[in-house]
Parts: C-alpha cells; structure tokens; sequence
C-alpha cells in the first residue's frame, strides 16, 4: 500500500547513498536567469556539458521589465543576466524562450501551458514555488543553485526522502472563495513551518472539484507552509488540460501514458506521517495581515491579540505588526490601500483574469489605486485579449502589462513604495518582498478586485 | 568546498523567528552572475539605511557581536530556494548557524556551501541568547565528528543530528556532484529500465 507520492518517488530513485539521500533522476528541469548562471560557471570550471539536453527548458521572468520589452533592458546588471541566460542556452544547446518569444512566461506558468509539466514526472527549477505542478500529481520542488548544476551535469540530484502528509478539504466552497482562500486558510491553521519536512498531497471533494488553474494556485502555496511540495492526483481535469498541448505525449503515446498515469494516486489505506482535514464550507475570503503568508485571518476578522501570542513569538510579531503599520486587534476591513497587483505564478493565469475582470466590469478603479495587471505569460496575454477581457479592463480604467514575475518578488522596476499597502494575489508577504519597505496583503484575485474598485480591503461578497 | 572542522568562536544572536530568505537577501541583490559579493549585503534592509549609511541598533553593526557562528530564532532560512542566502551567510563569514528549526531548501543550500546548520531545542536556544546577553564575549564549540555544540558560559551539551552522508562530505570538503559524476553508468542503466519514458 503505497502513498502517491511513494509511487512517484521510487520510480525514480537510481540509487540510494548508503546511509544517506536517495539519488533521484529529473525528468524536467525548469531554469530561469536568476538561479542559473552560477550553475552553468560550475559545469565550464568543471569542463561539463549538459548531460539531457532535451529534459531542460529556460525562460526569462524574474529579472525583466513588464513595460517596453521590445526595447533592450535599461538596467543594465539585469541585462547582462538575461544576456548571460542567452548566451548559456546557445553554449549548452538548450530550448530558450527569451523575451519577445511567444512563449515566454513565468516558469511555472510555461511549464504547464506547453505540457511540458505532466503526471508521474519529477521537475525542479531554481525557484520555490516550483511545488505549483505538483497539481498535475508530479514531485516538484525548488532546489538551489548548487543542485541546479547537479541536474543540469547528471540529471539527478541527492535528497532525502521526505515525510508525508495528506491535507483533505471535504465539503464545497462558499461563493466567492477561491483555492488562494483555502491556501492561506490551510497555512494560517498550520503555520509557515507546520509542513516543513513533508511533502503534502491535497485530496478531498473540494480539490477533485478544483479546475486545473486553481489547483496550481493550491499546490504553488504549499512551500508557504515550509513544505517540499505539494501534490494532486492526475484525473479527468488534469487529462482534459495537457492533451493536445504542445509537449503532451500524442498517438499512441497517449494511450501509454494515460494507461501509467492512470496508476497514479494513493491505494486506499496507505499511510501518511500526517494528515489533517479541512471543511471547507468555513473558509471566507483570506487576507494576511502581517508578514509571513502565516498571519492570515478571514477578511472581516481582526488581528489577534497581544496576550494571544505564543511568549517566543511576541518580539517577531510586534516587529511584523510595526513594520505594516496595524495594531493588534485591529479589523483590516474598509483600510484604504495604494496598490492592487494581479500577477504571479500564483495568481497570473487565464482564471484569475476572468475573475477580477469579472467583478470590474462595468465599474470603475478607485482612484486612490494603483493598479498592476501582470499576465503570466504571452500565451495568457493573448487569451486575455482573445477573450476581449483587455477591453472591459481598459473601461474600467486597467491597464494590462506584459508578463513576468514582476512586484511578485520586485526585482525590476515594479516595486512598491515604502509604507505603501499592496493588495496582491502573489504569495509572499515578508517585508520588503514587494520593494523596500512595501506593506503587503496578500489575497484572491477577487479580493483584489474588490479593493481596486472600492480603494480599500473589501469584502466581494459582502 | 572547504572542509569543516571543530569551531569555538563567539557569536551573534538574532533572536527573531522566522528569518527569511528576503531578509537574509533581498531580491534586488540576485542580479550578480557569480558567487561572490554577496556578504556584503546580507541582511540587507536590516542592516543599512537608504543612503547606505549603517543602521546602528542592527546586531551586524554592533562591534559588540562578533564570530563564525550566527545564531538566530525559530525556523531560520524559510521563503525562496535561492542559494544567495547561503552564499551571503558564508560571504560574511559565518560557518555555523544555530535554530531551533530550519526552512528544508536553506538546510539543504548551506551544506552545499560547507555551511553547518546546527538544530538545538529550543531551551538550548534561550539560553544561549541569554549567555550571550550577558557576556558578548562568550563562545560556542560545534564539533562536527563528535556532533556536539557546547554552550561554554554554562558547559552544556547538546547532540546535534546531521546526515551521515552529509557529514561525511563536510568533513572532507567533498560536494554532490563529485558524487553524481563518479555514478554516471547507473544513471544510464536507470534511463534504460525505468517503468515510464517521458
Ligand atoms: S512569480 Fe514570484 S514566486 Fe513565481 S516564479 Fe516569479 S518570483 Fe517566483
């Protein structure tokens, strides 16, 4: 009797170290201009080349303008590190979308949109949230520079084996709460550490009933809570999304591979190391008040109070609660705000957009807003206007901009300013994440909706 | 890598929980194509002021506090995979960091860096931030072959757990991919009987 992941995990152990990590060979390796290039030094000094070439994919995305792409890069430290990714693609032969290719996008957004993210498979990528194509019932996980290099030289890298954990969230969501909402729900109950050292699976009516879009965004978060990854079993959601996509297995290649992936969940009675359950009929629209994805609270809740903090975490507390500018025992509701960012691998996809444009339609940005709509890729940009969505945003006073990961982790020039308050839909919310001094709440699409509309938090339900 | 061998040194408390990877390393500091350069700005937003002038009151700014060994609150290290952290914590200087509890991705980038992080419950941890508030100048022993960590200012002990096989590449100033190189035959006999070909 075997857990999901077990299944997934052993198919892909080439040995074990004796009494140490097991040796596991990657099937995809994502890679963008930020966590590489000190990979690719490493296999030069080394002498190296890319041991699978074909098992590797490179985008641009955190270190890029979201305006003007079709100029070269201002910044030039950051030109030279998009330069440099370029450059070590055509040096180790491998498939590079850059900037102005039309599949250029943010790496968990590609991965999924061009198939290259399918069951059964383990993928890594310099990057954390790499846990977001776990939704396809795939071992995915962020990895660190040096591993980047292990993979890129051997196709595997060395890692111990973690403990499981099975969330299930039974019941059916609420109107107008989304998988962001069970997201930060599941780890303000659990803490940003209370998954360290597991790798989750996510089961339950609630996720079976999930869309693909909004499973990743559930899976994404689960490094959020300190966990490795966080997996789905593959279903009929998950068959319906790759078929047909571009790296998706065709002919009779697809009978193979649904007839493996078919295999692919936990055997009833298999054993977790922990598993916890959710009723997700009590999950309202989330927001965070402080800064980690930890201090979340329902949106008409208030800030917990000083005598209801742990004696360790008081002095990390009050410094959060000083540095956001709330007091403890304060409601967030109807506080005025600066900034609403859509975007992120977290909340950047074509759903995401229906749902906040949905909720714009017809009315008007508040003025007090700024607002930025960030696609996650071109691919979305170009539903998004296939869709005719850019327009009713236009009326509304939106302005769409061009893909990458933008204010998510502020590394180009969309950034926050200091004491200003963002409502995001990205996912983290550590200070100083959204630019220097930037105060962030982090929330659904439709929460940010709501609070560019109306220029402060918002209940959308309400 | 450097090989690691038994540290006494005094040391620098943090006593804040959950230290993250955008504290140890903001995102605008990750544009750099090499490895060095980064312990300059480790902690960055904490320890200057906008004009790059030093904020004071940051413990790194205080002479008071020095040493090869940091030691910070509960759940050290968690948010981003990027290794910058741990290139930023050696590029300073540390080669221990002591918690009570460590993010997975940090725990795994600093042993590639012949960083040593060091798990300590969290009395152990108390009390060496009250050692050190009494005498800056007290120090710690972490000796990787025996895995103890000695408090010097009150002589207790604790063991410390560490992977065999990590502590082996430690000790011998051996990374992974030395490892993952020597096995090439096995990954190809692997790629040839896998039960799914992607
Ligand atoms: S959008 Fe944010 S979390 Fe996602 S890949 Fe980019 S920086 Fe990382």
């Amino acid at each position: 009797m075997k857990t999901l992941f077990d299944k997934i995990w052993d198919a892909h152990v080439v040995t074990t170290v004796k009494d140490g990590p097991s040796q596991l060979y990657i099937d995809r390796h994502l890679c963008h201009e930020v966590t590489s290039p000190q990979a690719f030094s490493g296999l030069r000094e080394r002498g190296l080349k890319v041991f699978r070439p074909d098992q590797t994919l490179l985008t641009a995305d955190h270190n890029i303008p979201t305006m003007g792409q079709e100029k070269p890069i201002q910044d030039e430290v950051s030109r030279f590190q998009v330069e440099t990714l370029a450059r070590n693609a055509r040096e180790f032969g491998l498939t590079y979308y850059g900037l102005k290719n039309s599949k250029n996008g943010i790496v968990h957004v590609i991965g999924p949109e061009n198939g290259f993210t399918q069951p059964g498979m383990t993928i890594v990528c310099g990057d954390s949230h790499t846990s977001t194509h776990g939704a396809f019932g795939a071992i995915a996980f962020g990895i660190g520079t040096s591993e980047v290099e292990m993979v890129l030289s051997s196709q595997c890298i060395l890692q111990t084996r973690p403990k499981t954990m099975r969330i299930n969230f039974e019941g059916k969501l609420g109107e107008g709460v989304s998988s962001k909402d069970m997201a930060l729900y599941m780890i303000w109950q659990l803490t940003t550490g209370g998954a360290t050292g597991y790798f989750v699976e996510y089961a339950g009516e609630a996720v079976r009933n999930l869309s693909m879009e909004q499973r990743m965004t559930l899976c994404n978060l689960s490094i959020e809570m300190g966990a490795r990854g966080g997996l789905i079993a593959p279903d009929e959601t998950t068959y319906n999304y790759i078929k047909e996509r571009e790296f998706a297995p065709k002919g009779e290649r697809w009978d193979e591979a649904m007839a493996y992936w078919s295999t692919l969940r936990s055997d009833d009675g298999a054993i977790f190391d922990k598993e916890v359950t959710f009723d997700v009929s009590q999950i309202k629209p989330m927001i965070t008040y402080g800064t980690n994805p930890g201090m979340g609270m329902p949106i008409d809740g208030s800030i917990p109070k000083m005598e209801d903090i742990d004696e360790t975490g008081k002095i990390s507390f009050e410094k959060s609660l000083k540095y956001m500018g709330f007091e403890p025992g304060q409601k967030l509701e109807g506080k005025s705000i600066d900034y609403v960012f859509l975007g992120s691998c977290t909340n950047g996809r074509i759903e995401d957009f229906r749902v906040f444009t949905d909720y714009v339609k017809g009315k008007k940005k508040a003025d007090n807003v700024i607002a930025w709509l960030v696609p996650g890729s071109w691919q979305v940009r170009k539903q998004i206007e296939a869709e005719g969505l850019d327009k009713i945003l236009e009326e509304a006073g939106f302005e769409l901009r061009q893909p990458g990961c933008s204010a998510c982790l502020a590394m180009n020039d969309d950034k926050i300013p200091a004491g200003k308050y963002a409502v995001s839909t990205s996912n983290r919310n550590f200070e100083g994440r959204q630019g220097p001094g930037a105060r962030t709440i982090l929330a659904s699409p439709l929460v940010a909706a709501a609070a560019a509309v109306n220029g402060k938090v918002t209940n959308p339900i309400a | 890598m450097e090989k690691f061998n038994t540290i006494t040194s005094t040391y620098v408390p943090l006593p804040i929980e959950n230290v993250d990877t955008d504290q140890i390393i903001p995102a605008r500091f990750l544009k750099a194509t090499t490895r060095e350069g980064f312990g300059d700005n480790l902690f960055a937003d904490w320890r200057y002021n906008k004009d790059g002038s030093p904020k004071t009151e940051f413990i790194l700014n205080n002479p008071t506090y020095s040493g090869e060994i940091l030691v910070a609150g509960k759940n050290f290290g968690s948010g981003s995979s990027r290794e910058h952290a741990a290139w930023a914590i050696g590029g300073y200087g540390f080669k221990v960091v002591v918690s009570s509890f460590f993010a997975d991705i940090f725990r795994n980038n600093a042993l590639n860096n012949g960083i040593l992080p060091v798990i300590v419950s969290d009395s152990f941890l108390a009390e060496l931030f009250e050692s050190v508030a009494s005498n800056p100048k007290t120090t710690l022993t972490v000796n990787l072959e025996e895995q103890f960590i000695r408090n010097n200012a009150n002589g207790k002990t604790e063991q410390f757990e560490i992977n065999p096989y990590k502590k082996d590449c430690l000790l011998k100033g051996l990374d992974d991919i030395d490892y993952l190189l020597s096995n090439k035959d096995k990954i190809e006999e692997y790629e040839k009987n896998r039960p799914f070909v992607y």
